[in-house]
């Protein structure tokens, strides 16, 4: 194609976003759209499946019954989630063993938050509060994205959130309403997630490189600032019905503005995990490598017993 | 600092082997029917070593919550699709067809019934 021809298709292909029309796979797109779908979507598929792990961790240890039977629902669903999402990337044209490549290797990177330790189980109940209704907050909007496969995969992945934000609530809840050491344990809780939960939306509007392209092609609707703002708005109230404090001396009500005012969020912290230096990066990266290649004998089998199978059948018709 | 873990660590392979496995699972497109009285609908796609596994991972990883009461699955390479470069002459011979719809045709209001 000439370069005036790409610049033709370009000017249709940026106005059928204009008009909210959906671009599926097979359509023509600009090469920097397709690169930067691939890298969001794998990101947040490699996410589900890394988010997985600090959750898997309590599986085994869940305090009741009713609480083990709704985390391991939970964490299929993120493994769910992540085949949503992998198959959407694919669709762009690149391989599900290229994906997981990437995340193995390093190259690919996931939600931060995945590299904090879950040490005691009111760490799950903070996961799935916070971190659920940061990833909520974040998602919701996508549902609308211009990439067909991805707003549906959105679409219901956002269906199937809401569950793991109430099992979330619903554990700090019990713990609140518990001894002292147990609201003690979910305050300890709140303390650690806190700050890493309002890191999930990202850098500061100024300091977001991707913002402005993401914006037009619709896989963005609200900014980072804007979007973390809409998390603090609606979670304060949630933790003074638990009746623990969210560490922050800064937070308060500012009239004028209709929204909370927060204090300095430590974004050294954040590039440091980003950087693969968290608390729990090499672990949480070992355990799915590992899984991956403990697996492959299983992988293996299954295709030669589906060859043989087929074998078998061709042979019966001949 | 690491999670809390139950079991002592396994040493870790540290293996940058990457994924070679001798043939990758292939893929399946999954259509479902969500309800009798309804068509089967394209859902999404997943890997599988043959069509019954396609069948029951399909059932997991997209009929969770009651979604489906039938499951088709399909090879992905045994789908032959249009190409929408061709979108024009493809439907658009079909736009200047409107002889085709029932208001195209002029009948005095006092006809009923049709």
């Amino acid at each position: 194609m000439s370069e005036k021809e790409v610049k033709n298709m370009e000017a249709i292909f940026d106005q059928k976003i204009a008009n909210d029309e959906k671009i599926e796979p097979k359509d023509w797109m600009p090469e920097k759209y397709r690169k930067t779908h691939i890298r969001q979507i794998s990101q947040h598929a490699h996410s589900e499946i890394v988010g997985m792990l600090p959750e898997g961790n309590w599986i085994t240890r869940a305090p009741s019954l009713r609480r083990k039977v709704a985390l391991l629902a939970k964490v299929q669903d993120e493994a769910g989630h992540g085949l949503y999402l992998y198959s959407a990337c694919e669709t762009l044209g690149i391989s599900r063993e290229e994906l997981y490549n990437q995340l193995h290797s390093g190259k690919a990177k996931y939600s931060s938050i995945f590299n904090y330790p879950t040490i005691t189980w009111a760490d799950i109940g903070a996961i799935g509060w916070l971190v659920d209704g940061a990833a909520i907050i974040n998602q919701v909007p996508l549902c609308s994205t211009s990439f067909g496969p991805y707003a549906r995969a959105m679409v219901r992945v956002c269906k199937e959130e809401s569950f793991h934000q109430r099992q979330g609530y619903e554990i700090m809840l019990t713990l609140c309403n518990g001894t002292p050491e147990q609201k003690e344990m979910a305050q300890d809780a709140l303390n650690r997630w806190w700050w890493p939960s309002l890191m999930m939306f990202g850098p500061t509007d100024d300091e977001s490189t991707h913002t402005e392209q993401s914006m037009k092609w619709k896989l963005k609707r609200k900014t980072n600032d804007e979007l973390r703002q809409q998390f603090i708005d609606q979670t304060v109230p949630q933790a003074e019905i638990l009746g623990i404090t969210i560490p922050d001396k800064d937070l308060k009500w500012n009239e004028e503005r209709g929204h909370y005012d927060f204090g300095k969020i430590d974004w050294d912290e954040f590039w440091q995990v980003v950087k693969g230096h968290g608390p729990c990066n090499k672990d949480r990266l070992e355990t799915r490598v590992n899984a991956w290649e403990e697996g492959e004998w299983v992988r293996d089998a299954a295709m030669v017993y589906a060859e043989k199978q087929a074998d078998r059948k061709v042979r019966k018709v001949s | 600092m690491s999670d809390n873990k139950e079991n002592k660590k396994k040493p870790a392979t540290h293996s940058s082997k990457g994924t070679t496995g001798k043939k990758n699972w292939p893929l399946w497109e999954i259509f479902v029917r969500s309800k009798n009285g309804l068509e089967h609908r394209h859902f999404g796609s997943l890997h599988a070593a043959d069509a019954d596994m396609a069948l029951e991972n399909a059932r997991d990883v997209y009929t969770r919550r009651n979604e489906g009461v039938s499951i088709w699955v399909v090879e992905s390479k045994n789908i032959t699709a249009s190409n929408p470069e061709h979108n024009g002459e493809m439907f658009e011979p079909a736009s200047d067809k409107v002889y085709r719809h029932p208001t195209f045709y002029d009948l005095p209001d006092d006809v009923k019934h049709m």
